[in-house]
């Protein structure tokens, strides 16, 4: 196992190297120029070459590439354009919101989706199956942005119970952080709460129609016991993968959850140097979340001889 | 029965020492500070306001750094960090004595040195002041409080143009700041301004917080616009950086913020009927759109095929689709803006009349016109450019003759596109859709866009001797009667050459909550913090 991660670890060397390349010849490559945005609507052309020389991207685009790989090297993803901050302090800024969205996603979609996963399974082609994945329907099709504002009007306008928007810190008290968390963790969860519960309804039902699950009813186990030790243990793979991904996928950026709720997670900050072209922000980006995909993949794979002991590395 | 007295104690101790935290938490509420919330347009990246001229730059300075004169609300010059100037005879010597007890934030005074270096540093990228220090023979530092601006020429805007308000400010730094490149940011921010700025709170794209500079000395006058005394009347000021409309109205509606800078026309209704809520403009809050032209490639580098989009662009159709209240429109066809001083429509009737999409097409012929392809740069994620570029792009295929190049792109690709020189079909463009503030283009001198200086005029180019020569001339003017007089000539020349078209005019009101703040002063843009009362 320990040579299989090191292996995988040393995999991901070459992977950084041509997400890397792919990400700067992709963005100099695209139209834009910070220079541009920076020297706003009123500056002649001169000044925003004046701007340009000033940032370096005059520069022929193979000078630029080896100024950023070296700095890579050093573990310098570079400086914002616009904010003049590092790069690395920018993402620590936004790294609590993002992982505790993200977490605090999960958690709510799990805690909801396996258990209606299960049972629509355990009561396939009932009133309780449709009502379940009437729900997943729904979650899938409607867009966050409306469950949003929905659970917004409610809750935070009507109620009163809960902010509008805003992220508190974990150093504010974890009540405060969980109050400002609970509004967009459902808003996000509702696609991954019907992404898993499908995922679950569909890998249960593989796993209850198998034969060991028919002695084992007919051992008289109890249904509990066959459900949860014997179905959903060896259902666990494929739901284990649909969890790994949507945590890649939610720490590297739910923009729109971030938006309406105003969470300063790094999503938004993705967009936003786009949307200015902040170069050294979006390659510095891309490559931790590059990164951290690759890690999060591992550990899914590593988690599968968990569930499965035949999985051997 | 023990267990249960010894419940009951236990409880009553639990009861004893919250009922003594609760008791030691009150002193803590009572000395809460007071703290404004505020969610302006944008969000401030930048904290250099010379290094860029977007507005939020400006609302971030004004916040830290102070001015040597400030608009007040009817937009006349007042001094501000200036107490007292003597103008020569022959108005080419202005001598400024500063006021006392000007003080940065780091406790150090502020002189004449630090104001002559970051006039310099202003000069250096402003385009008014760009100007102004085309005329400055020299600025020097007479003493510690003095110093003099020597003119080559009697340029009647020096003081005008250092009252500015809108995009770069000509704020005073501390000269250690001033004498950074201006092409090269700040690293620290260090006014003499209400407001201390505070790094360690400061996350780009999210918060900024700015605290109450206790040792700024307003001035005796009261608060109006941006002059009079700066009394600050919070301890902080947090700029929240909500990117939604939506969201933003709703954290407003909650009462999580006191103050929204640009609600969006469409959530207005609902903001003006919630109770303990008012919206509000000043009278020159306004933008006005620009339909802009490439003068150095056919078809619009013939002034006949430019007289022609006149004849074809209608101005109200922008209006009803990007502000459908009537309240916040004003068909406007003055190149300076509606309702400001220099307001004037002469030369617009081809504009103003009905279309005639018969002569637009003889002029398009004339200019030698055949059919090529209009490229126009059409930004999508704007809110209000995009439905102005779809209502232009369906005027110019109703005219029937046009073929159109329609380039569907983001923002920042249209920024970077239009500073392209080339033809059309190398990367360059034919159209492309902007905006102004009413502010800005009520002088001649600050309406950048409207420049007809060639090589060095806005984008797009235009070019005509005449038009500048009348534009230096209205800077020249030694009285507001004058300006008038030339602001006609300006226009009738302006359309005559149509260095764009001006569409629509539309006020971008404020709105905050009246029940629980007071003192708000009005503004055209830049709102100032200062005067504000929270209950």
């Amino acid at each position: 196992m320990t040579a299989y991660i090191i292996r995988r670890l040393l995999a991901t060397i070459p992977v950084m190297i041509v997400v890397a390349l792919f990400v700067f010849l992709l963005l100099h490559l695209t139209p834009g120029d910070p220079a541009a945005v920076i020297a706003g609507d009123d500056a002649s052309p001169a000044e925003i070459d004046g701007i340009r020389s000033k940032l370096g991207l005059d520069r022929p685009i193979w000078e630029q590439f080896v100024i950023y790989v070296l700095s890579l090297l050093r573990g310098d993803l570079g400086t914002s354009i616009f904010s003049n901050l590092p790069v690395t302090t920018l993402v620590m800024q936004r790294l609590e919101p993002s992982v505790v969205l993200a977490l605090s996603t999960l958690v709510v979609a799990v805690l909801f989706a396996i258990p209606m996963g299960v049972l629509a399974a355990w009561k396939a082609r009932s009133a309780i199956d449709r009502i379940v994945m009437g729900f997943s329907v729904l979650g899938f099709a409607l867009p966050v942005f409306l469950v949003g504002y929905l659970l917004i009007y409610i809750f935070a306008i009507e109620l009163r119970w809960l902010p509008v928007q805003g992220y508190r810190p974990l150093s504010q008290g974890v009540w405060e952080t969980a109050r400002s968390i609970i509004l967009p963790a459902f808003a996000l969860g509702m696609v991954y709460m019907a992404l898993i519960a499908r995922i679950t309804r569909a890998s249960m039902l593989e796993v209850l129609s198998e034969d060991y699950i028919r002695t084992a009813h007919a051992k008289g186990v109890a249904k509990k016991s066959v459900l949860l030790k014997h179905a959903l243990k060896n259902a666990a793979v494929p739901i284990v993968t649909v969890i790994g991904i949507g945590l890649a996928l939610l720490i590297s950026g739910v923009v729109i959850t971030e938006t309406v709720f105003n969470i300063p997670g790094l999503g938004r900050l993705t967009v936003d140097a786009i949307l200015k072209r902040d170069y050294p922000i979006i390659q510095g980006l891309i490559i931790l979340f590059a990164g951290a995909k690759v890690l999060i993949n591992l550990m899914i794979d590593i988690s599968y001889s968990f569930f499965d002991p035949r999985i051997r590395y | 029965m023990h267990k249960l007295t010894d419940r009951l104690h236990r409880r009553l101790a639990v009861a004893v020492v919250a009922g003594a935290l609760g008791l030691g938490a009150l002193p803590a509420l009572a000395q809460q500070p007071k703290t404004l919330k505020v969610a302006m347009h944008a969000d401030v990246r930048t904290l250099d306001p010379f290094w860029t001229t977007q507005t939020i730059a400006g609302i971030h300075g004004l916040m830290v750094y102070d001015t040597l004169f400030s608009s007040d609300d009817k937009l006349e010059p007042k001094p501000q960090m200036v107490d007292t100037w003597t103008v020569s005879d022959d108005r080419k010597v202005y001598t400024f004595k500063l006021r006392d007890g000007l003080k940065f934030h780091d406790g150090s005074p502020v002189t004449s040195k630090d104001v002559v270096a970051s006039m310099n540093r202003w000069g250096k990228r402003d385009g008014a002041g760009k100007q102004l220090m085309g005329f400055t023979e020299s600025l020097t530092a007479k003493d510690d409080k003095t110093f003099v601006w020597s003119l080559t020429e009697p340029y009647g805007l020096l003081i005008d143009i250092l009252a500015k308000t809108g995009t770069s400010i000509p704020f005073v730094m501390r000269e250690k700041e001033a004498m950074v490149d201006p092409f090269k940011q700040i690293e620290e921010v260090v006014g003499s301004g209400p407001f201390m700025f505070k790094r360690d709170e400061w996350v780009p794209g999210s918060k900024t917080v700015y605290t109450k500079f206790a040792d700024y000395v307003p001035r005796k006058e009261p608060a109006s616009g941006h002059a009079g005394g700066k009394v600050v009347k919070v301890d902080r000021v947090e700029f929240v950086w909500l990117s939604d409309p939506q969201t933003a109205q709703s954290a407003l509606v909650a009462g999580e913020i006191d103050y929204l800078e640009n609600p969006a026309v469409d959530f207005l209704p609902i903001l003006e009927g919630t109770p303990g809520i008012k919206v509000e403009a000043h009278a020159a809050a306004g933008t006005m759109g620009i339909l802009q032209l490439n003068h150095l490639h056919p078809p619009f580098n013939n002034v006949k095929a430019r007289q022609a989009m006149l004849y074809i662009i209608n101005n109200p159709d922008y209006l009803n689709t990007i502000a459908a209240d009537k309240k916040l429109q004003t068909v406007c066809y003055s190149f300076f803006g509606c309702g400001v001083a220099m307001e004037t429509d002469a030369g617009s009737e081809p504009y103003k009349g009905p279309k005639d999409y018969k002569k637009a097409e003889a002029l398009f012929k004339e200019a030698g016109y055949n059919g090529e392809p209009i490229t126009i740069l059409h930004a999508t994620d704007h809110q209000y450019i995009n439905p102005a570029n779809l209502v232009m792009i369906q005027q110019l295929r109703k005219a029937g003759f046009l073929k159109l190049d329609v380039q569907a792109m983001d923002w920042g690709s249209v920024v970077s596109r239009r500073a392209k020189k080339e033809a059309p079909a190398q990367g360059g463009w034919n159209i492309f859709i902007t905006g102004t503030t009413v502010l800005t283009s009520s002088s001649p001198v600050t309406h950048t866009s409207i420049g007809m200086g060639c090589e060095k005029a806005w984008f797009g180019w235009p070019c005509d001797a005449k038009f500048e020569e009348l534009r230096k001339e209205w800077a020249f003017a030694p009285s507001i009667e004058k300006r008038k007089e030339l602001a006609v000539a300006l226009s009738k020349r302006a359309y005559e050459q149509v260095p764009y078209i001006s569409f629509a005019q539309w006020r971008n009101p404020v709105a905050y909550r009246s029940d629980k703040i007071s003192g708000v002063l009005s503004v055209p843009s830049v709102p100032p913090m200062w005067n504000i009362e929270k209950k």
